[in-house]
């Protein structure tokens, strides 16, 4: 029977075949999908089909005023949509020559740390899914609603905030919600071991993902690789650190890197980082200045950008995202172009790193590149 | 950290978790207490719309900036109607809307917030069919918000977290000491930058066209000098008010009242704004942009007697309507109360010349120093082919009470051109002395005693001029800015008081004013009848007592049998819906039938106008 069997494998037709790894596979992230040529268990070519998800938000941009957009491009990113008004903001304040408050800087580095850490639990919970250890994923859903509690008390909504507009933030921080911060800031540090526990000294889990995607730093420079997947390889690149926005320059910090470069310091790298955010907050609170938390701003309905085109990024937690936007000087932009933090990883990358691995390898490989399919469509 | 220190059991310390409650709960069965002082949501939540209907302007700026369009201003009827509000309210698509709020933080009334009430619930229409399926869904999904979730408020917004720009620019203005050593004009005006900045500041909502009595298109002319095109902005000017330099300096501004943004802040600067449109552009480029020519002639000549707001406003329609058109003016020169009127510190006699040579660029003529008398008018009757009355309130009113006949005391009026005389070099003095006492409470009242302090200034050096008036601050009829800065001219105001008599000296000269108190100044139908109390007197010593408390038309050069014919009410001409008199041809417009100010000139100027063409029209 096995001999029948291995002699209609050897045939062309049955050797190779196509598999459509798409939103139908539980290990696959938002409406994408990779077509896989599979030989056996084994990928020999990978074909990225991304386009399913677009939603036109570069386009529809083009159709909205100025501050009304702010309704709109945190909807580009759903674990993490804070950044895209950030960058947002900073992209027009940097063309009006608009000086924002520094209470304003601080508020907005303590709401990006947050949703970076928000964004970090999703992580924790894809490579639960990933490797079956379904109790992550329970755990860090649960965690990260204690964050989105803050959100909601602060801005008024849990997930899409809206609250960061060009010239500052919309409100003040309500009475005690620093403290609220920095109790959630302590649970969330005592959880982290228990974490620490359930994962990283789990020996399944490291023997899982020792060895998967191993990138060296020449290859990630190559493929445009950047966040902690960079600095998982050894390079000691980050954006906060090299190009200061928000209050970065005034909070001091070092930056943890891996030198492995496979999935497992990948994991370890976001693990450390999720620390390093939990630092940023606790010294954020600690030296929050007093002041206003707006500059003056201009009508929003005669909002106007004066002519100029403007690159601005920042760093997510899967990466450097970026805009770049070109105002012709009306009240609406005349292009706007994301770039997300998974860009590269996702559409160039896997095409060479998938082929030789296994099909099971394909999630979790996603998993801990933090592979977000609204970084391409948008 | 070790990540080294692996242990297969490390994964089993997570069964303690087993014996805990769950971090999330199920709102609103079991009760969440995240938030300190409140139960269930946040305390700032972005829940369902409150609009207080009653504060709600209907301006529409929650629509112009709703990011999703979900938001439609549709009018009711159960909305009561008034001053500088429309009968829109806000009806929100909640498949639509995103919560994001921005309506709530562009309010102008702070009429629009949210709740903390998130839930709709409705059962589906699976009975009803195709169409109806789908009304029916929306009458769940498409509402009104008003106070229903008002005892549970969320997201709000003061005016520290407004989006709108609050604050006037501010307009640069002579200080008090050196105002009042001239008659030069006070303030100064906007500069292009100052315009730009503050024509940001409008919504264009549209409030401000609706208050106009000449119903100007405010937003559009605001927006033209935000896109720093003045020649357009003239050009919307001009589409209905042909004495812009007239009104950019002393309108009285309703749009201003009315203005959306004055509801949480300074309103837009629209008459500034309107100023520094026509200022900016130099009389030789009017013709260029603006319509000098009628589209067709017509053979018909129309006599308009009196030269002021309303009969400029008049000629210039009609001259561009393709009348041939004759002003007649009893003084040398054309713009009655903007002229022999108005001080010159308010408006001067450039701006009036500017919008007075451009009517007549267009064609107008100008008959000046003709009196008209019975026997004259009588002509221009039988000789034209219309008449426009708009003589306007040319007579000084007095308050007859006793004394006022003595000689140091005059009437507004005489003493406003005597000084306009003065300045042009006509006369060589104006009769004043160093203590002068002024009765009234509107413009003119405080245009003599600030013009007063001016003279007093440049003859004895030195300050001194009571004004006396029956209406307390609060209803005290002139605008806010004149009671401001005639006080820091040096002008005492005495508010609530009425005059009881003059007091005259043994030498038979004017000694001082006897006021009494005044007790109310309206009666119950908020008809004008103030009450005394005689028991509260005060004594003002002054050498020299203006009169100021209102005008009195003038219509002693209309022949018996013509006036016969007409009707009056109050003082006022009773016109049909067309401006017509009720005498064949003769039509009336200004103060004699709508005012006092020059912006209702205007409209009734070109009320007569309108009326006027149909009437040929119709033949």
């Amino acid at each position: 029977m096995t001999e029948i069997l291995t002699y209609l494998g050897k045939d062309q037709q049955y050797e190779k075949y196509e598999l459509f790894f798409g939103p139908n596979h539980p290990g696959m992230h938002g409406n994408f999908s990779y077509i896989l040529t599979v030989e056996g268990h084994t990928i020999k070519k990978v074909d990225p089909d991304p386009g399913l998800l677009h939603r036109g938000f570069e386009k529809l941009a083009e159709r909205r005023k100025w501050m009304q957009n702010i309704a709109l491009i945190p909807r580009i990113c759903v674990p993490e949509p804070d950044i895209n008004e950030v960058i947002y903001s900073i992209a027009v304040e940097k063309l009006m020559g608009v000086e924002v408050p520094l209470r304003a800087q601080y508020i907005r580095t303590i709401i990006l740390e947050m949703a970076r850490i928000g964004s970090f639990l999703f992580g924790f919970g894809g490579i639960g899914g990933a490797t079956g250890l379904y109790t992550a994923s329970y755990w860090s859903f649960s965690d990260r609603d204690y964050l989105l509690d803050l959100f909601e008390w602060l801005t008024g909504a849990r997930v899409y905030h809206m609250f960061i507009i060009p010239g500052g933030v919309r409100r003040d921080l309500p009475s005690g919600w620093t403290d609220k911060l920095s109790e959630t800031v302590d649970y969330l540090q005592k959880r982290l071991y228990e974490y620490d526990r359930l994962i990283y000294n789990n020996p399944l889990i490291v023997k899982r993902l020792t060895g998967i995607g191993k990138l060296t730093k020449e290859e990630a420079i190559e493929y445009g690789i950047t966040g902690p997947n960079l600095r998982a390889t050894g390079v000691k690149y980050d954006t906060r650190k090299m190009v200061p926005y928000a209050a970065y320059d005034r909070i001091d910090f070092e930056i943890p890197i891996q030198t492995e470069g496979d999935g497992l310091a990948r994991a370890i790298q976001k693990r450390e980082e999720f620390q390093l955010s939990l630092d940023i907050i606790k010294k954020a609170i600690k030296d929050l200045p007093d002041g206003p938390v707006r500059a003056k701003m201009p009508n929003p309905l005669k909002f106007k950008v004066p002519k100029g085109e403007v690159y601005v990024k920042i760093e997510s937690s899967r990466g450097e995202h970026a805009y770049y936007i070109v105002s012709d000087g009306s009240d609406k932009p005349y292009r706007m172009a994301v770039r997300g933090g998974s860009y590269t990883a996702g559409l160039v990358l896997a095409q060479k790193i998938l082929v030789g691995m296994r099909i099971e390898d394909v999630a979790l490989w996603m998993a801990t590149m933090d592979i977000c399919p609204p970084d391409f469509d948008r | 950290m070790d990540y080294k220190k692996k242990s297969i059991l490390g994964p089993l310390s997570s069964l303690k978790y087993l014996f805990k409650d769950p971090i999330t709960v199920r709102y609103p069965k079991e009760n969440k207490k995240t938030y300190p002082d409140v139960e269930g949501v946040s305390p700032q939540y972005r829940g369902r719309h409150i609009n207080d209907l009653e504060k709600c302007i209907g301006c529409g700026t929650c629509m112009d900036i709703c990011p999703t369009g979900a938001i439609e201003m549709v009018e009711f009827d159960d909305v009561k109607e008034k001053f500088g509000a429309t009968k829109k309210r806000p009806v929100i698509d909640y498949g639509r809307c995103c919560f994001c709020a921005f309506c709530v933080d562009v309010c102008t009334s702070s009429s629009l917030s949210m709740s903390r009430e998130f839930i709709n619930n409705f059962t589906t229409p699976i009975d009803s069919f195709m169409d109806k399926q789908g009304e029916d869904i929306s009458k769940n999904f498409i509402l009104r918000p008003d106070t229903r979730f008002s005892n549970n408020p969320g997201w709000t917004t003061n005016n520290e977290y407004s989006w709108l720009e609050l604050e006037r620019v501010v307009m640069g203005i002579f200080d008090a000491n050196t105002r009042v050593e001239s008659f030069l004009e006070m303030v100064k005006g906007y500069t292009k930058e100052e315009a730009i900045k503050e024509a940001r500041r409008c919504v264009a909502c549209g409030l401000c066209k609706d208050a106009c009595p000449i119903h100007m298109d405010i937003p559009e002319y605001i927006q033209a000098i935000f896109n720093d095109d003045v020649k357009e902005s003239v050009k919307q000017i001009y589409k209905t008010n042909p004495l812009p330099e007239v009104c950019g300096r002393v309108c009285t501004h309703k749009c201003e009242t009315a203005c959306s943004i004055g509801h949480r802040g300074e309103p837009v600067a629209i008459r500034w704004l309107k100023r520094y449109a026509v200022d900016s552009l130099p009389l030789e480029d009017y013709t260029k942009i603006l319509q000098t020519k009628p589209i067709k002639q017509i053979n018909k000549k129309i006599a308009i007697i009196g030269g002021g707001p309303a009969g400029l406003s008049s000629a210039y329609f009609l001259s561009l309507m393709g009348y041939k058109i004759i002003v007649f003016e009893e003084n040398e020169k054309v713009g009655g109360i903007m002229r022999y009127g108005i001080p010159a510190y308010r408006l001067p006699d450039y701006a009036l010349d500017k919008d007075v040579d451009f009517i007549k660029s267009i064609g107008v003529e100008f008959k000046t120093g003709y009196k008209m008398d019975k026997e004259k008018f009588q002509k221009i009757y039988n000789d034209f082919d219309a008449v426009i009355l708009a003589t306007g309130f040319n007579l000084g009113r007095s308050t007859k009470v006793p004394g006022t006949e003595k000689e140091g005391v005059i009437q507004a009026l005489d003493f406003l051109q005597e000084v306009r005389e003065f300045l042009t070099g006509k006369r060589k003095d104006v009769k004043i002395t160093d203590n002068v006492l002024v009765i009234g409470g509107g413009n003119v009242a405080f245009d003599c005693s600030r013009s007063v302090a001016r003279l007093q200034k440049m003859k004895y050096g030195k300050v001194k001029v009571t004004q006396v008036c029956l209406e307390t601050l609060d209803i005290i009829p002139a605008d806010k800015e004149e009671v401001e800065e005639s006080a820091e001219e040096g002008v005492v105001l005495i508010c609530g008081r009425g005059p009881k008599q003059i007091v005259i000296g043994e030498d038979g000269h004017v000694k001082g004013l006897d006021s009494m108190k005044c007790e109310s100044v309206f009666d119950e139908n908020m008809n004008f009848n103030p009450k005394f109390n005689e028991e509260d007197r005060l004594i003002c010593e002054a050498t020299m007592i203006i009169e100021a408390i209102g005008q009195a038309p003038d219509y002693s050069y209309i022949p018996d049998e013509i006036k016969s014919k007409m009707k009056f009410e109050r003082g006022k001409i009773v016109l049909d819906k067309d401006f017509s008199t009720g005498v064949d041809k003769i039509f009336a417009a200004g103060d004699i039938v709508r005012g006092p100010d020059i912006v209702n000139g205007i409209a009734t100027g070109l009320n007569a106008a309108i009326g006027v063409d149909k009437k040929f029209n119709d033949q």
